[in-house]
């Protein structure tokens, strides 16, 4: 049976044709889907980990223990799983693992743009990259079998254009393993000095394999037209951008296989042409590696550059010299960047924040949108858990005269994820720190994944729920307390009285996201246009369903949820 | 077949990914080779959302850039008049009247273009316009102008109409599945 299915949802169907019976990963675009995918078989456990390290050393358990397992996360999330990664290149696996990654050129959803292929090359892990949604199943049911073959976790790397387009996938039959034996080998399994100095042995003896292995892979493909002029190696969505553009008239080496990478038959292949160029996206990892092992007829990134998504418009510009026309409407088109929803329960803490002229470190979420105008409301964002650390050294340096004034905004994910350490600190070592839980019962910004606040597990069964205050309280924080985002005037009292204190405080603002089905909307509420004097006090709440017509404020019906902070905004009582 | 490219345009949460979907299932059904390249995260919350559809005897890039667009279909007027760029000569322009602030128009730092249909129009766009938002509403809820607008593009493709009806049996709940006909309907019939 064919079907048009997502790059990820394609990686779900080749863990669950492989035979894949364990998967924790931790949401992140835009790898998610592959999580949710795979969960709705039956045949496979799936969970959602607090974050990535626990989801990686999860399925190396899994692995150990016999069971084909998946580990899947954003490029930024491999960095927080980096330390299992590394030392489980040195054990190996016993059942086959699969880690993905999902690299996010162009930054449609990320706080960084780092190319992953770096963690596979120090870690020496191996690392296969599809370039349609039919390789992703097909490279992760070989890469399960490599990783039995080499004893070694493979990492898929995915990227944005792979992971978010549909293809044709021909879905097949999943193949049925039993548990492999797990025997105690503590040499393999525990990386004391001892045994990892062995290990290191093997690592090194093993990347000589795969590079032999890689020499003659079906991963890595030649594609010779009779009408080129030069040559391509590529890899990835920058492949299909490469044949998009050229075509016929250029021979193509596509890399499957992106570490590690094969010598002898790209020197073949660079031998048949006077030119070769290197068209991938991010960093020069090929272009490099091509010039260590002596090919120099080659031209790469001084004509693509470090940044963003290739476009194939550029290759057949600057290969070929031909260009598109298009028109362009002469008219100055206002941007439209995202915006937090209409009756998003952010909108009001952030707006009580921006009137008390907070210093706010921010955190990674829906909520960035807080630093967008006209709330401008954030500070800084760094990466997960670093508004809660960050607002520490911040306090730390300039003590009270900023312990007074500022506060770190973190989500309920993400607060699971690694806010919780960042606040053990505030409290053993403390500052006078005020950090306010966005508690909006889900995980919001990929699209709504439970986590450990919210009761219910990936499957949508009950599980157990993080009592927020009662785990702050744990860690040392005596002064906890919830409130309404809805409600502006107890909102920017309880910032106010939180900062005066002369203690570290939790403040959880709590009000689940207005996008949840089970949450039930208010009816829209409207303006009065014979009351309203056109003050735009509403307005500088940056509710997207509000707007100005002919001086008066008016309300999108089809966008209000009715959560009422407009209402309480406007001192003449226009809104109804 | 040379590959023919149609663009979805809108604003994030207004459906641009139920029509994607259910024109790239009966390009499939046609049997051609199809992409559909779609945004999530970050871009979709009320920004400008853009999704790509490509089909013919075999596809490469998911992505449709400047002057490669056959059609491109759009949920909102601002946004179509952004797309424009994207047309090849001679393509077609299917947009709603539909207009929503951005914004920097919300806070007053810009202004929303006035007589756009006619500016596009001016600019030599073959632009199809209608007022999707209300055909939708009478269809029975505001969210299924995507439909309506999947409707218009119908009538303008030369598929058969079964298949349409298998990709919205296919791609909507059973619940909704009634009114989301209706909508198609009005769109198919609308001008």
């Amino acid at each position: 049976m064919k079907k048009l299915m997502l790059g990820n949802e394609a990686f779900a169907r080749g863990l669950f044709e492989a035979g894949c019976r364990v998967v924790s990963s931790y949401p992140g675009t835009p790898s998610t889907e592959i999580t949710e995918e795979v969960a709705k078989y039956d045949e496979v456990y799936a969970e959602w980990a607090p974050n990535e390290k626990v989801a990686m050393e999860t399925a190396l358990g899994a692995s150990i223990a016999g069971a084909r397992s998946f580990c899947g996360m954003k490029h930024v999330g491999l960095n927080v799983a980096a330390d299992p990664l590394y030392t489980a290149s040195y054990t190996g696996v016993n059942a086959g693992m699969v880690i993905a990654v999902a690299d996010d050129q162009g930054m449609h959803s990320s706080q960084n743009e780092q190319d992953s292929r770096h963690h596979a090359i120090a870690s020496k892990v191996p690392m296969l990259e599809p370039s349609d949604s039919t390789e992703c199943k097909e490279f992760v049911k070989l890469a399960y079998e490599l990783s039995e073959q080499f004893d070694a976790p493979f990492i898929v790397r995915m990227s944005t254009r792979v992971a978010h387009s549909q293809s044709i996938v021909e879905l097949e039959e999943r193949q049925e393993l039993e548990l492999k034996e797990y025997v105690k080998t503590p040499q393999k399994y525990v990386m004391m000095p001892a045994f990892a100095k062995g290990r290191h042995v093997f690592v090194e003896e093993r990347t000589k394999k795969l590079i032999e292995y890689a020499e003659t892979s079906p991963l890595n493909r030649v594609e010779i037209s009779e009408k080129a002029e030069f040559g391509v190696i590529t890899n990835g969505a920058a492949y299909q951008y490469t044949k998009e553009a050229l075509g016929d008239k250029a021979s193509v080496l596509k890399l499957g296989m992106v570490n590690p990478l094969p010598e002898k038959l790209i020197k073949d292949f660079a031998a048949k042409y006077e030119k070769i160029y290197i068209i991938e996206e991010l960093d020069g990892i090929i272009e490099e590696h091509c010039r260590n092992i002596g090919v120099t007829n080659i031209q790469g990134k001084e004509i693509f550059g470090y940044i963003g998504e290739i476009q194939q418009s550029v290759i057949a510009e600057k290969l070929l010299g031909e260009k598109k026309e298009f028109t362009v409407l002469e008219e100055n088109i206002p941007v439209r960047p995202p915006v937090m929803c209409a009756g998003c329960p952010h909108r009001g803490l952030f707006y009580s924040l921006k009137k008390l002229g907070v210093t706010v470190s921010g955190d990674i979420g829906c909520y960035t949108l807080g630093a967008a105008a006209p709330l401008n409301a954030i500070d800084t964002t760094i990466c997960m858990g670093a508004s809660v650390s960050g607002l520490h050294g911040f306090n730390k340096a300039r003590g009270a005269e900023s312990e007074h004034k500022s506060v770190a905004v973190i989500g309920d994910s993400t607060f699971m994820h690694s806010g919780i350490t960042g606040l053990v600190n505030i409290a053993y070592n403390n500052s006078n720190s005020t950090v306010i839980i966005l508690d909006n019962s889900i995980t919001g910004m990929t699209g709504h994944q439970q986590n450990p606040t919210t009761g219910k597990n990936l499957k949508g069964d009950p599980a157990a729920a993080v009592n927020l205050e009662e785990l702050c309280r744990a860690v040392g924080i005596k002064r906890v307390r919830v409130v309404d985002p809805y409600h502006l005037a107890e909102c920017e009292a309880a910032i106010k009285e939180e900062l005066a204190a002369d203690e570290a405080s939790v403040i959880i603002s709590r009000r689940p996201c207005a996008l949840l089905k089970y949450v039930k909307h208010n009816a829209a509420l409207r303006v009065e246009a014979e009351k309203c004097v056109g003050c735009k006090m509403c307005m500088k709440l940056g509710c997207p369903a509000i707007s100005m017509r002919g001086g008066k404020a008016v309300i999108d019906h089809t966008q209000c949820v009715g959560c009422g902070i407009c209402q309480e905004q406007c001192k003449i009582g226009a809104i109804k | 077949m040379e590959t023919k490219s149609i663009m979805i345009v809108g604003v994030g949460g207004q459906g641009s990914l139920l029509a994607s979907r259910l024109l790239g299932n009966v390009l499939l059904a046609q049997g051609y080779d199809v992409k559909v390249s779609e945004v999530h995260g970050m871009s979709q919350r009320g920004g400008s959302v853009v999704t790509y559809v490509k089909y013919g005897d075999k596809v490469y890039s998911p992505v449709i850039e400047k002057g490669e667009a056959d059609a491109v279909i759009s949920f909102e007027l601002l946004e179509a008049a952004r797309c424009l760029p994207y047309l090849k000569k001679g393509g077609h322009l299917i947009t709603s009247t539909q207009q929503i602030d951005p914004m920097p128009v919300i806070t007053g730092a810009a202004e929303y273009p006035e007589n756009l249909v006619e500016k596009l129009k001016e600019a030599g766009a073959d632009i199809v316009a209608v007022d999707a938002l209300s055909l939708a509403e009478q269809a029975g809820t505001a969210k299924a102008s995507n439909v309506v607008l999947m409707g218009v593009l119908a009538s303008r493709l030369d598929f058969p109409e079964e298949l349409w009806q298998n990709a919205l049996e296919q791609c909507v709940p059973p619940k909704f599945l009634e009114l989301n006909k209706k909508a198609f309907e009005l769109g198919k019939s609308a001008e």
